[in-house]
């Protein structure tokens, strides 16, 4: 773990807050340029305004040095100027020397005589030039003489100036506000987060009890933890399974291990003689075969679970398959004093593993004449009738086929039942019972890989095994 | 003590086999118990030499792992049969699964046995591979001591009595009858008399074997069918 790692970032680093700021930011441009040109045109629109008041007035004022002469128009120019008001003018004759008017000299900027246009000027004239603001129109007189009629527009580019201040400023707070907003949603989902990521980090430290931490207010946060803890009951469930599936291989390697083990030690220590010796060893082999076999089961069954063997599917008779095995167990269970019975449908076809059906089956009927042999020790002594019972039948059903194997030895408790088919698992009892103890489990492998099921049942009294086979995976 | 491994029967004939097999350890011990049993043993240690050496030819048997350097197993015994070599060959795999046995026998293997195995397991099939190139098939007629199989008529006599046995335990006593001298495993007998390539948890073939001892040996004063401790069966006339 870095340092980094153990700090909580600041929420800048959020991605909230970048989202947020990089809205913002576009927010801001966007706002700028409509607010720039807005101010643009207004600007426009008034001096255009302006302007076309400006010729109506430069109209008169011609028509007045048309008519009356160039004194005419001098007088009334300077009548006007002693008006108060934003009204600016400027006389000059053909010498360019000024005649009337309150502007102090000619703007250059309108000195062409075309056109009008806006210029600056300074209303006492000398100290600042460019102080005032004003749009102005040039006339050319009849007689020659040049006149500008301008109006001052400086309050109007100081309202446009503050309607640019307001608005800048409004876009500021809003920026402003819209980051602080960010960085506090930031920093609550940052909390948030940060608490998931403690837990998933206890997690990871193997607490497998940990549970993300949730609001109940159904956000897309809250619905991500649900899943994720959702996800962790699952893999709890499976890391418990995996837990008991290597106690119970343990178990069922270490217990025969532990057992050559003895053999060896016991030989090595007693065995005086060469026959006592090749005695010892051969226990030892017969123990490390046995150990051959579980791990043999365990890793078939490994391998039915990951389903590796699904390529090797065909049709096969069960009917058939099921009358030989129970022909290969026929003498077996006669020695115990069984009677094994077998009631097959013919023609019951499906699509599976020869091989694993078999097995299948044959760990059943082994099982069956194990259980039922243990009850009918006891009572059949030698030479009496045989009184256990195994029968195995097979019959048709929705396409697929069915299987049931059934003893009348003590069966399992209903409660142990659903157990003793989980894989890996073998019941205490069954511990001590010859064999490796895998029988039901690598049943019921089969049975999951062609997409059938095994129940275990009461047969009162004993046991019987339903495998249910379908008619194709 | 004649040697770890059961030692030769007079009957089977000295084999030539070459070993592929790339664990060391394991490749000497075969060879050791090999020539220990009266046979003559080789080994290579990647598939390129291997496979040099078989064409070489001269050897009865093959046995082969299935992952070896340079070229795999498996990759090995269809080359050889492409060109035409019919040694037998017995696959060595850790991999034991359904489908892997039936890849091995596919690809030109005659018998596949999974690691780890008993030697003497081994050392049947091997025995009982070497006798393929033999034409076995044809003879009509085994006969151990005055234990007579005759396989057109299905009948089976001992010192001239007529022994009724029933269907699959014929098999049993033709199975073995054929290898007689060679010890066969009951996973041999399991797959070659019951077609069965599974563990039957308990020992259920001691129990048919026993039976068809019942029936060919009780009332004998030689015993025919022997039990061969840590390995399997053998029916011989003499011996113990």
């Amino acid at each position: 773990m870095t340092a980094a790692n153990k700090r909580a970032p600041p929420a800048f680093y959020t991605t909230v807050f970048g989202v947020t700021a990089a809205a913002i930011v576009a927010f801001l441009v966007v706002g700028a340029l409509i607010v720039a040109g807005l101010v643009w045109q207004t600007n426009r629109v008034l001096i255009e305004q302006v302007l076309q008041t400006l010729a109506a007035e430069a109209q008169v004022l011609r028509a007045t040095e048309t008519s009356d002469g160039i004194e005419a128009l001098k007088r009334a120019i300077d009548a006007r100027v002693e008006l108060p008001g934003p009204s600016l003018y400027y006389l000059e004759d053909t010498s360019s020397t000024k005649l009337a008017g309150n502007l102090s000299r000619l703007p250059p900027e309108l000195a062409s005589g075309t056109g009008g246009g806006v210029f600056s000027y300074s209303q006492r004239g000398g100290a600042s030039e460019a102080d005032r603001l004003a749009a102005g129109l040039p006339v050319r007189l009849n007689g020659g003489g040049l006149l500008i009629v301008a109006r001052d527009i400086e309050d109007q580019r100081a309202l446009a100036t503050r309607i640019r201040l307001l608005a800048l400023a409004g876009l500021g707070c809003l920026g402003l506000g819209g980051l602080g907003l960010g960085l506090v949603i930031g920093r609550s989902v940052l909390r948030r987060v940060d608490s998931m990521r403690k837990a998933s980090r206890a997690i990871m430290a193997g607490n497998l009890e940990q549970r993300l931490p949730r609001t109940h207010t159904g956000d897309e946060l809250d619905r991500l933890a649900e899943s994720f803890n959702a996800m962790l009951n699952r893999i709890e469930q499976l890391m418990h399974g995996l837990r008991e599936v290597s106690d119970n291989i343990a178990h069922d390697l270490k217990t025969p291990l532990n057992r050559l083990r003895n053999r060896a030690e016991t030989t090595l220590r007693d065995a005086t003689t060469i026959k006592e010796l090749q005695e010892g060893l051969g226990q030892a082999i017969e123990a490390a075969d046995d150990i051959i076999k579980t791990f043999d089961s365990l890793l078939l069954i490994a391998r039915l679970e990951a389903g590796a063997v699904s390529a090797t599917l065909e049709d096969v008779d069960v009917g058939a398959v099921v009358r030989d095995v129970v022909e290969l167990y026929e003498p077996v269970a006669e020695e115990a004093h069984l009677l094994l019975t077998c009631e097959v449908a013919d023609d019951v076809v499906v699509r599976a593993n020869r091989r694993l059906v078999g097995q299948a089956v044959a760990n059943l009927i082994d099982n069956a004449i194990k259980y039922a042999n243990r009850r009918s020790k006891g009572v059949a002594n030698g030479d009496e009738p045989s009184v256990g019972n195994v029968r195995v039948s097979v019959v048709a059903r929705h396409g697929g086929v069915r299987i049931n194997v059934s003893d009348d030895g003590p069966g399992i408790d209903a409660k142990d039942r659903q157990r003793a088919i989980e894989r890996f698992v073998r019941l205490e009892k069954s511990r001590t019972a010859p064999g490796t103890g895998l029988g039901l489990s690598l049943v019921a492998a089969v049975a999951r890989l062609h997409g059938g099921s095994i129940r275990l049942e009461d047969n009162s009294p004993g046991l019987r095994a339903v495998l249910d086979l379908p008619a194709g995976p | 003590m004649t040697g770890l491994f059961y030692p030769p029967e007079g009957k089977t004939k000295t084999m030539r086999v070459l070993i592929i097999e790339d664990d060391n350890e394991a490749a000497h011990f075969l060879v050791k118990a090999l020539k220990e049993s009266g046979h003559s043993a080789e080994f290579a240690e990647d598939g390129e030499t291997g496979l040099e050496l078989a064409r070489e030819g001269g050897f009865d048997v093959l046995i082969v792992d299935r992952m070896l350097p340079k070229l795999d197993g498996l990759s090995l015994i269809k080359k050889l049969r492409e060109e035409g070599k019919q040694t037998p060959v017995l696959v060595l795999s850790a991999l034991g699964a359904v489908d892997d046995r039936i890849k091995g026998l596919k690809a030109g293997g005659d018998d596949y046995l999974t690691k780890p195995y008993a030697y003497a397991e081994l050392l049947a099939r091997v025995e009982a591979l070497s006798r393929r190139t033999v034409p076995e098939e044809q003879m009509t007629r085994y006969a151990v001591g005055d234990l007579v199989l005759d396989r057109l008529s299905h009948r089976v006599t001992r010192a001239g009595e007529v022994i009724q046995l029933q269907p699959r335990e014929y098999r049993l006593l033709e199975y073995l009858m054929k290898h007689a001298g060679q010890v066969v495993t009951r996973t041999m007998l399991l797959e070659n008399v019951w077609d069965y390539h599974f563990d039957p948890q308990t020992n259920v073939i001691d129990v048919h074997v026993s039976r068809l001892r019942s029936k060919i040996d009780k009332g004998f004063e030689r015993p025919l069918l022997h039990t061969v401790r840590g390995a399997g069966y053998v029916i011989r006339d003499g011996g113990e």
